[in-house]
């Protein structure tokens, strides 16, 4: 296999590339085999069921080819990916309980300080396991659940059973079915019908464990008329070895529920991020994705929204940084399977010193699915003549009363425009950097405010140069 | 003495290998109104660009000195700070950036301090007021869905505020309706003072009308042919400005204009 590196383009990203001293209680060996996941369902003490899950799901991986579109995965080795890391903590609900260095790093990415300030409830998942959890005591006594998944498989074992990987079934992808077979961490979030959580529930993730995997699941269930907003926040230090990231996430909308479904992902360079997400949103529900991805080598991630019940509805504002040897592809599917569906794609992404920042996304109408709109609008903001941007959208369409609209710009950043702030006084970097946060201001005004400015912090460090 | 604000001796400059100014001369003081007035493509807005320090003119000969300091190799943003303005003749938009957030950045970064929040907004209320924009437009995308009159009202408010030593005005006047000439104009007035200069290119004489124009250059092919007092203006407004002599156009020069 032809194992040539590309040269990743470095930066100073501070406080999210602190690293810990490994610590693991257990730690599987390098690779995938029967065995090792075997190990791994033994100890997170699975249900037979969920075992006899893994194994098929590793059976499947072992049968289903790369993908043969996208960006190179061939520097994917998974020999040489350590797939369950155990800190060695138990999971704590007081935060003093955490052990120290753990306890920092969540500090320093401003956990559980927001829980304090704005947050309903709050996760946070240290390699393979979540060593933190606590939800507000109103939510609990509404009926909310909010809990890390080996929790919710000992405690709602029914409802995971009915839900779990379902909607993302292994056969769907040779990622998701090594999701399916090595899984682990996550959260679970039920909200009962009619429960309005008007404040967000956060879960944070992060991958300090070098050459290691994270393959965390996400399953959220918003009944009947409830709303929820999900915040989901990723990060890793750097290494020099490839990390993978291949979490799922899976989103119920029952009628007339709501979800907002927001993301910060701030992966290393040396992470490769094969990220699933999907909802599935029944009559007059809704899901809003709001997305920032940042990091990584290569991502690859299409949340995608199957609008099964009439009216149902969805939107994607989605922006993408992609600097020198990143290459990342992302973007949105919609799929409208009835009547009087509509979404709304928005997606912005920027490339500078060489990044490649690819739009794939993907819209498709069943032929009963009448009276349904879409739109979708994609712009490319590259910063200079090394950096590429494509868009490949696809739109299927298999009936005529359908609204659809679709529009792309592909532009360069504009030398006057940053002629017109240095006028003003401003440095060029910062002139740059205004423009660039200009740029991505229709999706940041999706973020809550401090994530807002987490994004803008995050463009600013792209922005600042490279080192050495 | 009046003290030398900007002093330009035998100036060349290029864009894209064609040379555009030819030997340009020209010194502003403290508490002068210079005038320049020209044909269309006559070098007035490469001239401005130049001492803002645009990258695509090139410099072949002569220097640019402001208070005594030859400021060539400055970039545009140590130009700023050092006190120079340019109202532009077409505006940039800059989508998400809020008129009041880059005024604040700029505000900041010329004065090299951070400026009080309160006082700020008080100061940019009633500049808003002087020029009669309605509020909400601070809190809109710079020049964002503007009309021409609305993107030049907005320069001349970034001039209020950042309060530079030497203003210059590119056709700020141009597409602006007489009600919003005598706006822009009044902001100008309220700007000036014995302590600052103002460059205006114009092809109109109304945005002159409140201010004591003291220099009037006539700028054609590169060179300033004539430099007179306020009364050259209502001459070029009968005559135009091909009786002046000087180097007439060539067709060459002409057909660029209109190409």
């Amino acid at each position: 296999m032809d194992k040539k590196k590309t040269v990743v383009e470095d930066i100073d990203r501070g406080l999210y590339d602190i690293k810990n001293k490994d610590r693991y209680r257990y730690k599987a060996s390098k690779g995938l085999t029967p065995q090792i996941v075997m190990d791994i369902s033994k100890e997170k003490n699975d249900p037979e069921w969920m075992r006899e899950f893994r194994l098929r799901s590793l059976d499947i991986y072992n049968k289903i080819p790369l993908p043969t579109w996208g960006p190179s995965l061939h520097e994917l080795d998974m020999d040489d990916i350590v797939t369950y890391v155990r800190p060695d903590t138990e999971m704590k609900e007081k935060w003093q309980e955490v052990p120290d260095d753990i306890k920092d790093t969540f500090e320093r990415l401003g956990i559980p300080q927001a829980e304090r300030e704005s947050l309903a409830g709050v996760g946070a998942q240290y390699d393979s396991e979540v060593v933190y959890h606590s939800v507000k005591e109103e939510l609990v006594k509404q009926g909310v659940v909010y809990t890390d998944m080996e929790s919710a498989l000992r405690e709602y074992e029914p409802m995971i059973k009915e839900y779990f990987m379902k909607l993302v079934t292994p056969n769907d992808h040779k990622f998701v079915a090594l999701h399916g077979a090595v899984w682990s961490g996550g959260s679970f979030v039920y909200v009962p019908p009619g429960v309005q959580v008007e404040i967000p529930l956060q879960s944070y993730f992060r991958l300090n464990s070098p050459g290691a995997g994270q393959f965390e699941h996400t399953l959220i269930i918003v009944d009947k008329g409830a709303k929820l907003h999900f915040i989901e926040g990723c990060s890793a230090p750097k290494y020099n070895v490839t990390n993978l990231h291949a979490g799922c996430v899976e989103l119920y909308i029952k009628e007339d529920a709501s979800l907002r479904y927001s993301t910060i992902e701030n992966w290393s360079r040396n992470m490769l991020n094969l990220n699933t997400k999907r909802a599935l949103v029944e009559k007059n529900g809704s899901i809003e994705w709001v997305s920032g991805s940042f990091g990584s080598k290569i991502s690859m991630l299409y949340p995608r929204s199957i609008l099964k019940g009439e009216g149902a509805r969805a939107e994607f504002n989605g922006v993408t940084f992609a600097a020198g040897g990143q290459v990342l592809d992302t973007g949105a599917a919609v799929i409208h399977a009835a009547p009087y569906t509509s979404s709304n794609i928005n997606s912005r992404s920027i490339s500078k010193g060489g990044g490649v920042a690819v739009y794939r996304g993907a819209v498709k109408v069943a032929a009963n699915a009448h009276h349904c709109k879409s739109l979708v609008s994609c712009e490319s903001l590259m910063l200079d003549d090394l950096s590429r941007s494509d868009t490949l959208p696809v739109i299927d369409i298999q009936n005529d009363e359908v609204d659809i609209g679709h529009e792309a710009k592909i532009g360069r950043i504009s030398e006057e425009a940053i002629f017109y702030l240095m006028s003003r006084g401003i440095s060029e970097q910062e002139a740059k950097a205004m423009i660039v946060r200009g740029f991505a201001e229709p999706i940041a005004k999706e973020l809550p405010l401090e994530y807002a400015v987490e994004m803008n912090n995050l463009i600013n460090i792209e922005l600042e140069g490279t080192i050495g | 003495m009046a003290e030398k604000l900007l002093a330009i001796h035998g100036l060349h400059a290029a864009v894209e290998g064609k040379e555009i100014l030819k030997g340009l001369n020209i010194d502003i003081n403290k508490g002068e109104v210079h005038v320049i007035m020209g044909p269309n493509g006559s070098g007035k807005s490469t001239l401005v660009n130049l001492i803002m320090g645009h990258p695509k003119y090139e410099i072949t000969a002569g220097s640019i000195a402001f208070e005594g300091e030859d400021i060539t190799a400055l970039k545009t943003f140590e130009r700023a700070r050092k006190g120079i303005f340019l109202s532009f003749q077409n505006p940039e938009e800059i989508p998400g950036i809020t008129v009041e957030n880059l005024l604040r950045t700029a505000k900041n970064a010329i004065t090299g301090e951070t400026i009080k929040i309160m006082a700020f907004k008080k100061e940019l209320k009633q500049a808003m007021e002087t020029l009669k924009i309605d509020n909400t437009y601070a809190a809109r995308h710079v020049n964002v869905g503007f009309s021409g009159g609305e993107k030049k009202r907005n320069e001349i408010l970034q001039m209020m505020m950042l309060n530079p030593q030497l203003a210059m005005l590119d056709e700020t006047d141009s597409g602006l309706d007489i009600d919003a000439v005598r706006i822009v104009s009044s902001g100008v007035k309220h700007f000036k003072n014995d302590q600052n200069a103002i460059l205006i290119i114009t092809h109109n004489t109304k945005i002159l009308e409140q201010l004591d124009v003291d220099y009037v250059h006539i700028l054609m092919n590169g060179k300033i042919i004539q430099t007179g007092d306020a009364s050259l203006i209502s001459q070029i407004n009968e005559n135009g400005f091909l009786h002046l002599g000087g180097d007439a156009l060539d067709s060459g020069e002409v057909n660029a204009l209109h190409g």
